[in-house]
C-alpha cells in the first residue's frame, strides 16, 4: 500500500465510463480524486473527493482559456503525484495543466479510437509522459499498449 | 412475470441529438405493446409509439438499464460497456458524420470492430434493425468484468509508483 495521489479526469459519458474501470483498480493501493463535466457523476465516485469542469469541445476557445485556469488552481490544490485522463477536451485541458505544474501525466486514448488516435490525444501525445493506445495496431515506441479497458 | 422487467431501453448518449435513430426505432415501434423507453437529448422529433426521456442522472440511468431485456444505442462505447458488464444483448447505429450525427465517424469504425469482435449486434440501416428487433430472444454475445485489463493496470501502477 502506498499513498500516492493519483487525479483521474474525463468528461461523462463514455471517457467517463472508461476511466472508472482503469482508475477503480487503482483505488486500493493509490489515493484517488477525480474530476468530470457533469456534477452527478460524483454519486458513481462516493468516498473520493470529486471536482467538476466545465464541458467544451474543443473549438471554444473562449471556455479553453479559464477552464485552463481553473484546471492550473485544482491540480495545485489537489497536488497529486500524476494525472490520468481517457479524454476528451477537458481531459487535455486538465493534463496540459499538470504539465505546466511538473506532475507525471497519462493520457489514455479513448477504445473508441480504433483506426487511428484521437485528435486531443495527438495533442496530448507532444507532452503526456505516458501514452497508452487500447488497440495493439496503434502502438509505437512511444504509444504503449497494454491491454483495454473491455479486460 | 411483470412487464415492468421486459422492456427495450434506448440511449443515444449524453452529447448529441440523434433524431434519425429515434425515428427509426419509433416507426420500427408501431403497434408494440412492449414498453420501449428511450433517453434522447435535444430531440426535434415527436414519437408516436416510444417514451423518451431527457438526460438522465447515472442512478436513473442504471434502474432504466437494469430493467431492460435489450439495449438499443448509438455506438457509444460507454453504454456498449455498460450492456456488456450487466450481461444486456446491446444493438447499436452508428452515428454518422455525413448526416452532421457526430464530428467524425469513429462510431462507425467502432460498430464495425466491435461486431467483428463478436461483442455487439449492429444495424447499420433501418431494414438490419428491424430484423435485430423481430428476434425476440436476441442473446448478450459476452460477458465483461468490472475493471479494465489487469495488464494495463499493472503498467499504470509501474509508471506511477516509477
Amino acid at each position: 500500500m502506498n499513498n500516492k495521489r493519483i487525479f483521474a479526469v474525463a468528461s461523462i459519458g463514455g471517457h467517463w465510463v472508461q476511466l472508472l474501470r482503469i482508475a477503480s483498480s487503482l483505488e486500493t493501493t493509490h489515493d484517488v480524486a477525480y474530476m468530470s463535466t457533469h456534477e452527478k457523476c460524483a454519486s458513481m465516485v462516493e468516498g473520493h473527493r470529486f471536482y467538476q469542469i466545465k464541458d467544451f469541445s474543443r473549438w471554444d476557445a473562449y471556455k479553453v482559456i479559464p477552464a485552463f485556469f481553473s484546471a492550473l488552481n485544482t491540480v495545485r490544490k489537489e497536488n497529486p503525484s500524476v494525472v490520468i485522463t481517457t479524454g476528451a477536451a477537458p481531459g487535455l485541458i486538465v493534463l496540459f495543466a499538470a504539465f505546466c505544474l511538473g506532475k507525471k501525466t497519462v493520457w489514455i486514448d479513448s477504445i473508441a479510437n480504433v483506426n487511428h488516435l484521437s485528435l486531443c490525444g495527438r495533442i496530448a501525445k507532444k507532452f503526456a509522459s505516458r501514452f497508452y493506445t487500447q488497440w495493439e495496431e496503434l502502438a509505437t515506441d512511444s504509444v504503449h499498449f497494454a491491454g483495454n479497458v473491455i479486460g | 412475470m411483470d412487464k415492468i422487467f421486459f422492456m427495450i431501453f434506448a440511449t443515444i448518449g449524453t452529447q448529441a441529438p440523434f433524431d434519425r435513430f429515434v425515428k427509426m426505432l419509433d416507426e420500427l415501434c408501431e403497434g408494440t405493446d412492449e414498453e420501449v423507453i428511450v433517453q434522447t437529448i435535444k430531440s426535434e422529433y415527436t414519437p408516436k409509439n416510444v417514451k423518451c426521456v431527457d438526460f438522465l442522472s447515472p442512478d436513473v440511468f442504471a434502474q432504466y438499464f437494469s430493467r431492460a431485456r435489450l439495449v438499443i444505442a448509438h455506438a457509444g462505447m460507454g453504454t456498449i460497456l455498460s450492456a456488456l458488464k450487466q450481461d444486456k444483448p446491446i444493438i447499436v447505429v452508428p452515428r454518422l458524420a455525413s448526416l452532421k450525427e457526430h464530428r467524425n465517424d469513429h462510431q462507425m469504425a467502432t460498430a464495425m470492430r466491435m461486431d467483428e469482435l463478436g461483442y455487439v449486434y449492429v444495424a447499420y440501416d433501418k431494414k438490419q434493425l428491424k430484423d435485430l428487433i423481430m428476434q425476440k430472444d436476441l442473446k448478450p454475445l459476452k460477458h465483461i468484468g468490472e475493471q479494465a485489463s489487469e495488464s494495463l493496470e499493472k503498467s499504470l501502477a509501474e509508471f506511477i509508483d516509477k
